[in-house]
């Protein structure tokens, strides 16, 4: 493996050096129906699950085509994805905010083969490449993090997860059968790199264990102030410990902290300032369920999603009880929703009381919030509650 | 044969949904076929040790990797993050393990030529596994070894004018919905004003300055299809303030049957015949609307533009002449006092080039938080601490009802000194003059 030099020059890191070019100007690469009738687009029709149409004031139509994928993609499978586009798109895709891709094309006469060809790819294992879906009044992608493949906080992992929720929920993808879209998220800890607090259904990675001391370490990998000052409960606190030396095997004194565990509420800051103290633990871990989001201002503001499960275990690799747990809320929202109604509309028409009869979802005492102020809210200041 | 056994991953293999677990086997395998084509500037079995890695995270039901560390290119603070395993001697190929943030361009339209020579440069360079795109929006590679960075960040210069994106205390990677390129009710450019603000903030993009991330996106309607309203620090949300065009023959071509409602959104059921009362007039939240001889009326002087008219039927109403866009502030993901979503700070403004109606607020809100804001403190946590009035303060914007929800519960109310006649200094002599003791 011999290394091969681009033509950057350690010794002087500032010859010839291109920064802050930002990123390419994205008029170089609208297909040209886009590029020619940017801004003139008059209306849409989605004719067929996964495939809209756009029509211009000109008369041009677009027809996209869309598909999921699994966000994880290699070059191999990239490259793919570019032949595609060259064969039936003149060279040109795009990807949408939830992970899926468009593949565009101008006439409609162009759509069949380019779902033929999009069908017709399964990985060796036997799933799509390229399922076709993602519109409408259905489940689109599930957007999510990295989890166990790439981060150092997570409580559970992003992709497997989300694989096995959109194998339960497959059908509903290329489907448009649902009282309104559905938009499912993922975020394996509380940094949440996604909108996971505003989805119909978010499922989030999450700890139960406070974090292990790593008394030898501490002082040498942290900032003892800093780690004292991330935590949101003043559950940390300064102090000094003995330990015994491993090389020696002599006692010695180390500055470390100490940690109230009850006022910890396992969000993990603390590990993000201080790698001495890990939180990530096998029976700890696991997923928290939420439901009742949305971002959209359509009929009314955006919602925050509220708990509705509050432990399920991390069962890998295929986690049934949070396919069970999807399906259950899924099928109960199909058949109790009316038409035009998100997943928390319809909760809050029905009532919580009615939400959990109806999911089969237990109601634990772990639900009810007791996070400083904003949890009073919470609680039901009336007398109007359904039996 | 695979190097290392992966029969729990395995089982992520079945089922119809594209599996990520096949798409890694696949890209290992590429990369064994070809390393006497390709010089692998990083291990070849990159991709079956992050598989192997990824197996005992399966089997131990924990994380392996670590905290970060600081790696990244020259003079920039951002665009890399440093990623190590805790088992190097077992899965030598991801020991260094960092990921790249490539800038993605605005709506994320490509060419496949340029998607190529990123994928060539990826493959040589790196693992060849990415992200098609993080959360944020970026492009992200993952996984390649420090001496590398450079050289990646040289051929992404030289060869592709293409810069990172960013990560850190940082101005992070702006994103935007694809706006007026294909969509109808897109109210200014977003792609445009995502890109310029992008290039105007490249220093604070990628040269950490501020007490946390901070965050754009750029959502050309209310529908929010970037979510900003629940993901960015500042939420540019694109509205009108004229009136809702309507098309009366197409009104009546939905009345009539003739044409499909929700753009065919709903079409997968039969929820019965189109009944526009129903659907439309009476789920209106303000009630503005009404039939009258047999046309749409409207009065949209208390219309919210909440869109669902228009989505049900976007070949009768379309969005109104006068745009521009809402600025919100504040919204963030729940570490560490909550989530927080963004609150109306601007009600409208004008999209214009140079921009500087937008940017005006975006720094005047910068030189308050990077002030006051503490470490690792988003921008709505700062609110939250000092106050939206002390928003309004710094932005120079008055107080407007569309600021609140309702008006405040308490009477709590902080008054400034200049606010009350003869100031606060009292003097109790004269007090004593009407109240003796």
């Amino acid at each position: 493996m011999a290394f091969i030099s681009s033509g950057y020059n350690p010794d002087k890191p500032m010859e010839n050096r291109i920064t802050d070019i930002g990123p390419r100007h994205y008029s170089e690469f609208l297909p040209p129906v886009i590029k020619n009738n940017k801004g003139k687009w008059l209306w849409h029709e989605i004719i067929e699950p996964g495939v809209l149409m756009h029509k211009a004031e000109s008369g041009d139509e677009v027809y996209s085509v869309r598909v999921g994928t699994a966000r994880i993609m290699g070059v191999e499978t990239l490259r793919e994805v570019l032949d595609i586009a060259d064969k039936h798109c003149d060279g040109y895709v795009r990807w949408t905010t939830r992970n899926n891709i468009e593949f565009m094309v101008d006439s409609k006469d162009k759509v069949q083969p380019l779902k033929d060809d999009l069908l017709s790819r399964k990985f060796d294992g036997g799933s799509y490449k390229f399922p076709i879906g993602g519109t409408g009044a259905g489940l689109t992608n599930i957007v999510h993090t990295q989890g166990w493949i790439h981060c150092h906080t997570p409580a559970s992992d992003a992709s497997g997860t989300v694989k096995v929720v959109m194998d339960e929920l497959f059908e509903e993808f290329g489907q448009m059968r649902m009282p309104a879209q559905l938009r499912i998220s993922m975020a394996c800890c509380l940094n949440m790199c996604g909108a996971v607090h505003c989805s119909d259904i978010a499922i989030l990675g999450y700890h139960r264990k406070p974090p292990a001391i790593d008394h030898e370490e501490l002082d040498n990998l942290c900032e003892i102030p800093l780690a004292v000052a991330s935590c949101p409960t003043a559950a940390i606190r300064p102090t000094k410990t003995t330990i015994t030396d491993r090389k020696t095997g002599e006692e010695k004194s180390v500055k470390t902290v100490a940690i109230k565990n009850e006022r910890c509420m396992f969000c993990g800051n603390c590990y993000t300032m201080c790698p001495a103290l890990p939180l990530t633990d096998a029976e700890g871990d696991g997923l928290v369920i939420m439901a009742g989001g949305k971002v959209s201002n359509r009929i009314d503001a955006p919602k925050f999603s509220k708990v509705v499960v509050a432990f399920l275990p991390n069962e890998t690799p295929r986690w049934p009880s949070l396919a069970k747990c999807m399906r259950q809320m899924v099928d109960a929202y199909v058949k109790g929703a009316r038409k035009y109604e998100r997943f928390g509309h319809w909760a809050e028409r029905i009532g919580w009381e009615r939400f959990f009869e109806v999911t089969g979802l237990e109601f634990t005492h772990h639900l009810i919030d007791d996070f400083r102020d904003p949890a009073y809210f919470t609680w039901r200041q009336t007398t109007n509650f359904k039996f | 044969m695979p190097k290392h056994e992966t029969p729990l991953l395995d089982q992520l293999e079945t089922g119809p949904w594209p599996s990520f677990v096949s798409d890694l086997k696949r890209q290992a395998a590429s990369r064994a076929q070809k390393q006497n084509e390709i010089q692998y500037q990083i291990p070849v079995d990159v991709v079956e040790d992050l598989l192997g890695l990824l197996e005992l995270s399966y089997v131990e039901k924990e994380v392996h990797w670590k905290h970060g560390g600081i790696v990244g290119v020259f003079g920039y603070g951002g665009g890399v993050i440093g990623r190590y395993c805790d088992q190097p001697a077992k899965f030598p190929g991801v020991a260094h393990f960092h990921t790249v943030r490539v800038n993605q361009p605005a709506g994320k339209y490509y060419k496949t030529d340029f998607l190529r020579q990123l994928a060539d440069l990826w493959d040589f360079r790196g693992s060849g596994v990415t992200n098609m795109h993080g959360s944020t929006g970026d492009i992200i590679l993952l996984g390649t070894t420090t001496p590398q960075l450079e050289e990646i960040f040289f051929e992404l210069t030289h060869k592709m004018n293409q810069d990172l994106g960013g990560s850190g205390s940082n101005l992070r990677t702006p994103e935007a919905c694809l706006g007026e390129s294909r969509c109808e009710w897109s109210c200014y450019d977003t792609q445009e004003l995502c890109y310029q603000l992008t290039m105007e903030y490249q220093d604070e993009l990628h040269r950490p300055a501020f007490p946390y991330k901070f965050k754009f996106k750029f959502d050309g309607c209310p529908n929010g299809c970037v979510a900003s309203i629940a993901r960015a620090d500042l939420s540019f949300i694109g509205t009108w303030r004229d009136d809702i065009r309507i098309d009366q023959e197409a009104v009546a071509g939905y009345v009539g049957g003739e044409l499909n409602p929700n753009g065919g959104a709903h079409a997968g059921k039969d929820w019965g015949p189109f009944d526009i009362q129903k659907e439309v007039i009476d789920l209106c939240p303000t009630k503005c609307m009404w039939m009258e001889g047999g046309k749409l009326k409207i009065n949209d002087r208390e219309c919210t533009r909440c869109m669902h008219c228009l989505n049900v039927m976007p070949r009768a109403l379309r969005i109104g002449n006068d745009r521009g866009l809402s600025i919100l502030a504040g919204a963030k993901a729940p570490i560490l006092d909550g989530a927080q979503m963004s609150s109306l700070l601007v009600p409208f403004m004008k999209v214009e080039d140079p921009y500087d109606n937008i940017k005006e607020i975006i720094e005047n809100i910068w030189d308050w938080w990077m002030e006051e804001g503490k470490n690792r403190e988003r921008l709505g946590e700062t609110m939250k601490r000092q106050g939206f009035q002390k928003l309004l303060e710094v932005t120079g914007i008055p107080a407007d009802p569309r600021h609140v929800e309702h008006p405040r519960f308490t009477p709590y109310i902080f008054w400034k000194e200049e606010e009350v006649p003869g100031g606060f200094e009292r003097d109790i002599a004269d007090y004593r003059t009407r109240h003796p003791k």
